[in-house]
């Protein structure tokens, strides 16, 4: 009985381990600065992760399918600029479909190479992400991208607005979150991208449109792009070509702290907007101790390798690997 | 050696001449300059550059092969760079001299040693993918970067390691030598040495390696102190000649090296690739940056015209190797 009640305790922590820590983490920060649970604070830290939040929302989908995307970060440059420059030339209300058309067109680029060339998506998504820098400077000529009349457009509306009171960004993190969340564990197309990212072999077999499936999934992580770099554009309505550079690793550490496994065919919608909100915490957690904000990249280290460490060990259950 | 192996160890060089042929050619047309480009002292500050970079690459090499990937070597670069300048000003090291410098350089080098082993110990013990402990540490090192310094600028010039690092030997400069030292050394470890011929198999097939007898686990370590080493190396020949280091510096590096390796051959996989294509997808992408300026392009162009290389070369290999197994069928 005893035997059994430790095996629970374990199974629980293996399979909601990130949350249990989640909380403590949050209890023990609160004890050392009130400061951190108010409203305000808490408020200001969704927002702020929620750029981050949106594209890790998208990268999900992309690793539950078993590639990875590392081309995130400077597609979020890219779509940020062109927003951004398209707004003075032909308006804000055709500049985001514009942007959004010509990001959804490098995502199915992306889709097109690994799910129907089947190719290495660790590599492709590497040269993607020089390749769309390489663009992204050529669009604007190496130089800082910025809205001319920063006052009279409302275009600001998605980075900067509220409405009832919640920040836009705050509620578009969210909306984009219970959408795809619903689409991923609801929908016979959310089935199969885990079913592909499971046993890819296996879900050819049992008549899983693999390619397409790979495909769609860089089109959803696109898609979460351009409404990150809409967010970003929006918020600082100006812009340098370096905006998203880096964030693709950070919004892989987001996913992997979530717990989607790098080999696919795990991980949640849920889980990876916790993995989102403890890095946000973490970083304004050690701010408001009063700790320089690059303690965090330490932090996070720490924190992502026993993150996974404990999950691997809880399934193989001994803690230490067996290889000789 | 087959006519297959023989290809694709030739694909890359041939590349490297197609590419001379055509920015001479365009350069005749193009360039601003009356220089032609294939100038000999053009070619050697060219390998010049490719060193920091290269050195990394050499290492990233050895660690695919094994069937790992290393996305820290950035950050060690950086640390590794703070270490050796920071050293050189401490109190004790200020009254050896030009002493202090071989003995900042041994700093550097075991910094990057013992980051290199925490990685690979992690990799070891834990079992954790290689990307994911060292995604991790990509962010951890570069905490320490921060911490060491804060966001200032780490800097201190020595004239005597300035005018080492700017020397030229046999016509080649300083890292130039460093970087084909590397290049022989590590090809002679992996091609005939036990360790080497160990880590191919590790790479190849992980689990017949460990059937086989082999101690996985320290072959694993040993590659992971290397590329550690390596990252420090380039960093300390790199900022012996510039003598100033910001916590920024090195970010991408790792990209940078991984394309390297991929456009020499290298399989992600691991158990195949070779050093000395590394050497070619080095100067191979040097030649590129270097050539695309010469006939005048923007330098914004680079990236591009490198990501769908690097695409390309993915498309292409598979259709080689489709043709193969389809030869083998018949």
């Amino acid at each position: 009985m005893a035997g059994l009640t430790k095996q629970g305790v374990a199974g629980f922590l293996a399979k909601q381990g990130i949350l249990v820590a989640f909380v403590v983490f949050m209890i023990v920060f609160t004890l050392a600065n009130p400061r951190f649970i108010d409203i305000d604070n808490i408020s200001g830290v969704v927002r702020s992760s929620a750029i981050l939040g949106v594209m890790a929302l998208g990268v999900t989908f992309v690793v539950i399918g078993g590639n990875l995307d590392l081309s995130v970060g400077s597609m979020m440059s890219f779509s940020t600029i062109v927003v951004l420059d398209l707004h003075d030339k032909i308006g804000p209300a055709l500049a985001i479909p514009a942007m959004f058309a010509l990001t959804l067109c490098l995502g199915a680029f992306i889709g097109i190479l690994v799910g129907y060339l089947k190719l290495n998506s660790l590599i492709v998504t590497l040269g993607m992400l020089s390749a769309i820098h390489g663009l992204t400077l050529t669009w604007s000529g190496g130089k800082n991208m910025d809205i001319a009349d920063k006052e009279g457009t409302w275009f600001a509306v998605f980075g900067q607005g509220s409405i009832l009171g919640i920040p836009t960004p705050i509620l578009l993190f969210a909306l984009v979150a219970a959408v795809l969340g619903i689409v991923l564990s609801k929908t016979p197309f959310g089935r199969k991208i885990y079913a592909v990212g499971g046993n890819g072999t296996a879900a050819t077999f049992s008549g899983v449109p693999r390619a397409r499936v790979v495909f769609l999934t860089y089109l959803v992580s696109s898609l979460c792009v351009a409404i990150a770099g809409l967010m970003q554009a929006s918020r600082s309505l100006g812009s340098q070509n370096t905006v998203g550079q880096g964030m693709e690793l950070e919004v892989l550490a987001a996913v992997i702290l979530g717990g989607a496994s790098l080999l696919g065919g795990s991980g949640t919608i849920f889980k990876t907007v916790i993995g989102v909100l403890i890095l946000g915490f973490i970083q304004n957690g050690l701010l408001l101790v009063g700790l320089p904000f690059y303690v965090q990249y330490v932090v996070t280290w720490v924190i992502i390798i026993l993150a996974v460490w404990l999950d691997i060990a809880a399934k193989r259950g001994r803690l230490l690997s067996p290889i000789a | 050696m087959t006519k297959e192996t023989l290809f694709k160890q030739g694909a890359i060089w041939a590349f490297i001449a197609v590419e001379l042929a055509f920015f001479t050619i365009a350069g005749d047309f193009l360039s601003t300059s009356d220089k032609s480009f294939m100038d000999f002292d053009n070619m050697l500050l060219l390998l010049k550059q490719s060193a920091p970079i290269g050195i990394i690459a050499v290492g990233m090499t050895i660690i695919m092969i094994n069937g790992n990937i290393d996305l820290s070597v950035g950050a060690v670069f950086a640390l590794a760079a703070v270490v050796m300048l920071d050293s050189m000003t401490w109190p004790f090291m200020a009254a050896l001299g030009d002493w202090a410098i071989p003995l900042a350089w041994l700093f550097a080098l075991t910094t990057g040693m013992v980051l290199g082993a925490i990685n690979g110990f992690i990799v070891w013990k834990t079992g954790v993918d290689a990307f994911i402990v060292t995604l991790g540490s990509m962010l951890g090192y570069r905490g320490l970067v921060f911490m060491y310094n804060g966001e200032q600028p780490t800097s201190h010039l020595n004239w005597t390691l300035v005018d080492f690092a700017e020397a030229q030997f046999l016509g080649l400069h300083t890292a130039t030598w460093f970087f084909l030292v590397c290049v022989l050394v590590l090809w002679l470890v992996m091609t005939r040495t036990v360790h080497g011929r160990n880590a191919y198999a590790i790479g190849n097939n992980r689990e017949a390696a460990v059937n086989a007898g082999i101690k996985v686990g320290p072959h694993i370590l040993l590659n992971f102190v290397i590329i550690g080493f390596l990252a420090a190396l380039s960093a300390v020949v790199f900022y012996s000649e510039s003598g100033s280091v910001n916590p920024n510096d090195g970010m991408l590096y790792e990209l940078w090296a991984i394309t390297a390796v991929v456009l020499g051959g290298t399989k992600l996989m691991g158990g195949y690739g070779s050093i000395i294509s590394t050497l070619g997808g080095v100067i191979a992408i040097q030649l590129l940056r270097k050539g695309l300026g010469h006939i005048g392009a923007d330098t914004e162009t680079v990236n591009l015209v490198i990501g769908l290389i690097l695409i390309a070369v993915l498309i292409l290999d598979r259709q080689l190797n489709q043709k193969g197994k389809q030869e083998l069928r018949t």
